[in-house]
């Protein structure tokens, strides 16, 4: 949003060098250099991830086994004691404390893993944003400077008079005059091309009825009618 | 980055000059600090296209009109007509370079050669469609 506001500034003030105005050339190199570090970053992120992703999975089934050691001596245990034999269900008490200390320290190694992978992927998604936030400044900053650059050699071309900047609404003229006359000469020559092969005279007696082939048939047929009619009389 | 000129007429596959959709035309490629190739439309020369690239896009400007042409107190209603304009014109966009407006289109630089010949006859027609649209703007 910021970085918008200032192109707009630069643009509206009719800086010289837009792009320049914005981020030097310096600046713009250090700009690309972090997206490229940013983009190292990731990779580099998104490896040490899937290792921590499978401690925290092995440290997860860890408890699961431990869980179920546990459950396993309590009902052990509780057996012992059914027999009162308690010197027996002391014992597997021990055993029991032993697992739940090693099931505890499992269980805070468990959580740190989570919570690891949960800030390494919130980094991943925080640098994307900002490797894409940068592509698209750099894009904006060298698009404007481009376009700057272009706009400076078009008008020199056409300052220097090998291509003229007539105003728009002559140039549209003038344009719509030379289609008419391009079409005015595709029509003159259409119509030249039918002269030329006689259709010209043949379509006007046409379209005025004269001499077409049903005309012809009609006049054919009344000459025989009249010429009955006289046999007959 | 490629040399536009080259990559024109290697994927519009033509030389210098050649027909693209109808329109017969003509390009000269603009010396300067960027590469810019002037298209020229025949019986069109007084409105070419200029064509550039950056590293993300190509694009295609033709100019329009420069603002001492326009009406002063009919510069704000055709403004907005422009602003209005903007979304129906088929591919090209209204603009401003320094004082002079544009219509000009942006393309992928990975686009094919059916885009880059039509986004140039259709940038040529509503060219010529939008200065007989707003003439009423003009001196």
């Amino acid at each position: 949003m910021e970085f918008f506001k200032k192109l707009m500034t630069a643009i509206r003030g009719g800086s010289r060098e837009l792009g320049e105005a914005v981020l030097d050339t310096q600046s713009i190199r250090i700009y690309e250099q972090e997206i490229e570090d940013a983009k190292e970053a990731i990779k580099k992120a998104e490896s040490d991830l899937t290792g921590v992703m499978a401690k925290d999975m092995q440290a997860g089934r860890e408890i699961e086994r431990l869980e179920k050691e546990i459950a396993s001596y309590e009902s052990k245990a509780i057996s012992a004691l059914d027999q009162d034999n308690e010197a027996l269900a002391g014992e597997v008490a021990e055993k029991i404390a032993e697992l739940e200390v090693e099931l505890e320290t499992q269980r805070i190694a468990k959580d740190k893993f989570s919570a690891h992978v949960n800030s390494v992927k919130e980094m991943i998604k925080q640098t994307h944003a900002k490797i894409r936030e940068h592509e698209r400044e750099i894009s904006m900053v060298k698009t404007t400077d481009n376009v700057h650059k272009a706009a400076k050699s078009i008008n020199q071309h056409i300052d220097g008079g090998s291509s003229k900047m007539v105003a728009a609404k002559e140039s549209l003229e003038r344009i719509k005059h030379r289609q008419q006359d391009n079409s005015d000469r595709m029509v003159a020559s259409e119509s030249l091309n039918d002269e030329l092969s006689g259709e010209s005279l043949e379509n006007k007696l046409k379209a005025a009825g004269i001499g077409d082939e049903s005309d012809r048939k009609k006049q054919v047929l009344e000459r025989l009618k009249a010429k009955r009619k006289g046999n007959k009389n | 980055m490629n040399n536009l000129l080259e990559k024109l007429e290697r994927v519009l596959g033509m030389s210098d000059t050649g027909s693209l959709n109808g329109l017969e035309y003509e390009f000269n490629p603009i010396p300067g600090e960027v590469e810019v190739v002037q298209v020229a439309f025949k019986d069109r020369e007084e409105l070419p296209i200029y064509l550039t690239q950056s590293e993300s896009q190509m694009l295609c400007i033709c100019y329009l009109w420069d603002d001492e042409e326009v009406i002063s107190d009919k510069r704000a209603e055709m403004l907005e007509v422009m602003l209005d304009m903007n979304i129906p014109m088929p591919l090209s966009s209204f603009g401003r370079i320094g004082s002079r407006y544009t219509i000009f289109g942006a393309l992928s630089l990975e686009s094919s050669a059916e885009s880059i010949a039509r986004e140039l006859t259709v940038l040529s027609d509503n060219a010529l469609d939008a200065i007989d649209a707003m003439s009423e703007y003009l001196n």
